[in-house]
């Protein structure tokens, strides 16, 4: 291909064009828009898929909604036979579990995190990563069954007692069942589940912050601690908070796991020891045989409730993740 | 000035040998424990991992038999897995091209003003709860025609692997060298022409590992098929989708909540059929990604 | 390099530091071990030999390797306290991985590996039981380019002696140390803001302040000027003959009139065809007019010649 001037590309195009018939640029025309016109669809579709399960939640709980007002939050009694439908002890759960798993898995993952990104050679970091994904991938009914079969058992038996014994006069660590279905058992699951959420994305960010900058703490005579804490730490402060909201979705959002060790209790209490409920743990285990019309409407008001929280939680990971820009250096 | 600088210099003699001076004996011993702590922290997770694939083998691999997955219920669980199968083969029909369509809008189609927003929607659309979906479903499809189904369940299943399938695509795409569509406009390709016979293509592998990593994700997930798809028996294979379809994720939580020994086993043969058939679809989701990515950017 | 050299070519130094008797003594016995750990007492016994009164860094057959390639071969050199040194010579001689290899900071490269020896004070670098982090704190380093942290100004500066546990007086030691930098004038009102809307130049300028606000034995400047504009550069030149004094500077240069500007002793890198592959080494060692004005070595003078100007 010989480089021509300007004029001479202009004449070519326009002597290449003409080689086409006036029919194929109909249909490339055509094509160019149809596909767009597609495309663009495919994207609204989306909006209205999220929007149509708003919409359609709410209103499935509007019977509920209407009869109970805001007090479903803070009544706790939920008695389907007599029409009376409180929340607040599922709601309660809910905070409590998710709670534990951020607040023993974040750091637990960062962590992880930490020694995935800064500490381990490659070839370790190249081993261990996806296993700690794979933990991901378990299906959470199979991790649900594992925690009522096994996990449940063993906290019974050694780790309920040992705290209640130490430090039973705090009203988290009651008396603890015989089943090992219970509220401990349940934020225990969660917090495996959100642990590879927080590790991989925490694991992205540490890898992300720029060597030189490592370079320039540790030139200044610093252990590898006050490299992390000074340097690492500090720029990906955004990106860790955007992780942490994202595994609290998760754990929010958790319904089958949850309902499988959790004991399907509705009463609103402290003790991690004793069977409890999560909102979307009740959902799934009530909805398929709910028996009336209010006992569903209650369901979905939970229902919308968890996705008014889940979506909160998103968007604020997402406009954390944006405000505070990306990894690699802190905007003021 | 003179008497601050000297008190430094107590503190450090340059010729000494190069050991540990000041409180830096101190600042080792707390980063040293912080590290064994990120250490432990990896192994924890690394062992439950392990723990809990131990617990399915060894009390799945005793259910395993030819029986076991070829017969239906009371004895075996092949109906499960064909419907399984079935449903998650659905929902990627419909899930795929819509995730696919929706990365190309990202990728090419929206400018600044849109790009925000629509990456929202996937983002939102991804953190949904899996029991939101299936309740959406449910007053969409079956309380309407009172009738629970498969079809019910694959589209809830769609709905979650859309944002997936979209993310993974949307990856792949922008690996794809910004040369190659100015080579194609050079050329005078159409635009279309060339985002469906050049780029497409190129990021064909990237498309296949979101799937395959999505169909993974659908098989394991259990709360769409609860509320919409849970009364089949299992007794014989049902390949109409309009029926109830026998699953594998709700037999296991059926069994789950029944308190029958004998239950457990074929949840734990199951789990384990299910957990193999998801590692394998990591796996080799894993090894096509490093293959498309290897020949992307050569 | 000869024993006159040392004697006759010693400058009279006018730091603090040097006045001090007992540093100019040449010690023929083991000092008495400052932690008195066994490997302490061991290593300082074994690696402090007879050394020349005001050599801060000797090289001693100093080869370095990246897994099976041979970047640097047969570098032996004398640095001396309180002067500046200049290493200059053509891109991929090895300067820099050179002047890395002085504060260990070539120890993050997973295949790097050294021969020879590199003694501080007496002491091998790289001996065992040598604390890197204590390396580091007596050997700062300035990079090419400027990196300061995401923080405030007064944070960049008061960061690393606040993990010393140098805690009184932090505000006075910030500020010696950005006068030190000649940063302070533009600084002083802004402590609090950001160092990342600094100029290229203040920024590298922060840096420097950062690595002297700890008070290290010696400086390395791995092309401190290389990323920023004729006036920056030119501050950072006349910084360097402030800071001459008190810190042992290397600096690392691939301008020429800047080695010839502020270095007293030039050391001239180039490659060498050993066997197949050409491998950096060290050329020519000398006080920088007698590399510039009438250097030995033919090929240092082509360089220094087809260079100039």
């Amino acid at each position: 291909m010989s480089a021509t001037p300007p004029a001479g590309t202009a004449s070519l195009q326009l002597a290449r064009s003409n080689r086409q018939s006036p029919a194929r640029k109909r249909v490339d025309r055509f094509g160019d828009l149809a596909l767009f016109v597609i495309c663009a669809a495919a994207a609204l579709l989306a909006l209205l898929v999220i929007v149509l399960i708003a919409k359609e939640v709410i209103e499935g709980a509007q019977p509920a909604i209407s009869r109970f007002g805001l007090e479903f939050i803070t009544n706790s009694e939920w008695a389907p036979p007599l029409e009376q439908f409180g929340g607040k002890g599922v709601i309660l759960g809910t905070l409590i579990t998710s709670a534990m798993a951020l607040f023993i898995g974040g750091p637990v993952a960062i962590s992880i995190g930490i020694f995935l990104a800064l500490l381990a050679p490659v070839s370790v970091r190249n081993v261990i990563s996806p296993l700690v994904e794979m933990l991901a991938a378990i299906p959470s009914v199979i991790l649900g069954f594992w925690g009522l079969l096994i996990l449940g058992p063993v906290l019974v038996n050694t780790i309920e007692p040992f705290l209640h014994d130490t430090l039973g006069f705090i009203p988290l660590f009651g008396a603890p069942q015989t089943t090992g279905n219970s509220v401990f058992n349940a934020g225990l699951i969660l917090t495996i589940m959100v642990i590879p959420i927080i590790a991989s994305v925490s694991r992205d960010l540490f890898m992300a912050v720029p060597r030189d900058l490592q370079d320039g703490a540790a030139a200044l005579g610093s252990t590898r601690w006050e490299v992390i804490r000074g340097v690492v730490l500090p720029t990906t402060l955004s990106g860790m908070t955007a992780a942490c909201l994202l595994g609290l979705g998760r754990a929010l959002g958790e319904a089958i796991a949850v309902a499988q060790v959790i004991g399907g209790a509705t009463e609103s209490h402290l003790s991690l020891f004793k069977p409890g409920g999560t909102m979307a743990s009740l959902i799934a285990l009530q909805f398929p045989s709910a028996v009336s019309k209010l006992h569903t409407a209650s369901l979905y008001y939970l229902a919308a409730l968890l996705l008014v929280i889940g979506i909160a939680s998103n968007l604020l990971a997402s406009w954390v993740g944006q405000r505070f820009g990306g990894a690699a250096g802190a905007t003021r | 000035m003179s008497v601050f600088r000297r008190r430094a210099q107590e503190d450090f003699d340059p010729t000494q040998p190069l050991v540990a001076t000041g409180n830096l004996g101190r600042r080792h011993v707390v980063s040293r424990v912080i590290q064994s702590i990120a250490v432990a922290a990896a192994v924890a997770a690394v062992a439950v991992l392990v723990i809990v694939i131990w617990a399915v083998v060894s009390h799945g691999a005793k259910a395993i038999t030819w029986d076991f997955v070829t017969s239906g219920y009371p004895t075996g669980v092949g109906p499960y897995l064909v419907g399984t199968a079935e449903v998650v083969a659905i929902a990627t029909l419909m899930a795929m091209p819509i995730g696919v369509l929706i990365a190309l809008f990202l990728s090419e189609y929206a400018g600044r003003r849109w790009t925000r927003p629509v990456q929202l929607v996937l983002d939102v659309m991804n953190g949904l709860p899996s029991i939101i979906i299936a309740v959406f479903i449910y007053i969409l499809i079956v309380a309407a025609t009172k009738q629970q189904s498969g079809l019910a369940a694959a589209i809830a299943l769609a709905i979650i692997e859309v944002p997936l399938i979209a993310r993974g695509t949307q990856e792949v795409l922008r690996l794809v060298p910004e040369a190659q569509r100015e080579a194609a406009a050079a050329l005078g390709v159409a635009r279309w022409r060339g985002i469906l016979t050049i780029i497409l293509p190129a990021a064909a592998g990237g498309i296949v590992t979101a799937t395959l990593l999505s169909v993974a994700r659908a098989a394991g997930e259990t709360a769409p098929m609860l509320l919409l798809n849970s009364l089949a028996k299992g007794d014989a294979v049902q390949l109409n989708p309009l029926k109830e379809v026998p699953n594998v994720p709700v037999r296991i939580f059926q069994l789950s909540e029944e308190a029958n020994p004998e239950g457990f086993t074929e949840a734990w043969g199951l789990s384990l059929i299910l957990i193999a058939i998801i590692l394998a679809l990591g796996l080799g989701s894993r090894a096509l990604l490093n293959r498309s990515k290897r020949k992307l950017t050569r | 390099m000869s024993i006159d050299d040392q004697i006759s070519g010693a400058r009279p130094t006018s730091n603090g530091r040097a006045q001090a008797p007992n540093r100019v003594r040449i010690r023929t016995t083991p000092l008495p071990a400052a932690i008195g750990t066994p490997a302490a007492t061991e290593s300082a016994a074994e690696s402090h030999v007879h050394i020349a009164p005001d050599a801060v860094f000797e090289a001693d057959d100093v080869g370095i390797f990246y897994g099976s390639k041979q970047a640097l071969i047969d570098v032996t050199m004398r640095i001396r306290r309180g002067q500046v040194t200049a290493l200059i010579g053509p891109s991929g001689c090895g300067k820099t991985t050179f002047l890395r290899s002085l504060n260990r900071m070539n120890d993050s490269v997973p295949s790097f590996r050294i021969e020879g020896q590199v003694r501080y004070h007496g002491h091998d670098i790289y001996g065992a039981g040598v604390d890197t982090v204590e390396v580091r704190r007596r050997i700062g380093m300035v990079f090419q380019k400027p990196n300061p942290f995401p923080k405030s100004i007064f944070d960049n500066v008061a960061w690393a002696p606040k993990n010393l546990g140098l805690r009184s007086g932090l505000k006075e030691r910030v500020e010696k140390a950005l006068r030190g930098a000649a940063l302070w004038d533009e600084v002083k009102d802004r402590l609090k803001d950001s160092a990342l809307g600094l100029s290229g130049g203040q920024q590298q300028r922060l840096c420097i302040a950062r690595a002297i606000a700890i008070e290290p034995d010696v400086l390395l400047l791995d092309e401190p000027a290389s990323a920023l504009d004729p006036i920056a550069t030119g501050a950072i030149e006349d910084l360097i003959h402030t800071l001459k004094g008190r810190f042992t500077i290397v600096i690392v240069t691939h301008n020429m009139q800047q080695a010839a500007r502020v270095a007293d002793r030039t050391a001239f890198f180039s490659l060498e065809t050993r066997g197949e592959k050409p491998i950096g080494t060290l050329i020519e060692f000398d006080e920088t007019e007698r590399i510039f004005g009438a250097p030995r070595d033919p090929r240092t003078r082509d360089y220094v010649t087809g260079r100039f100007g």
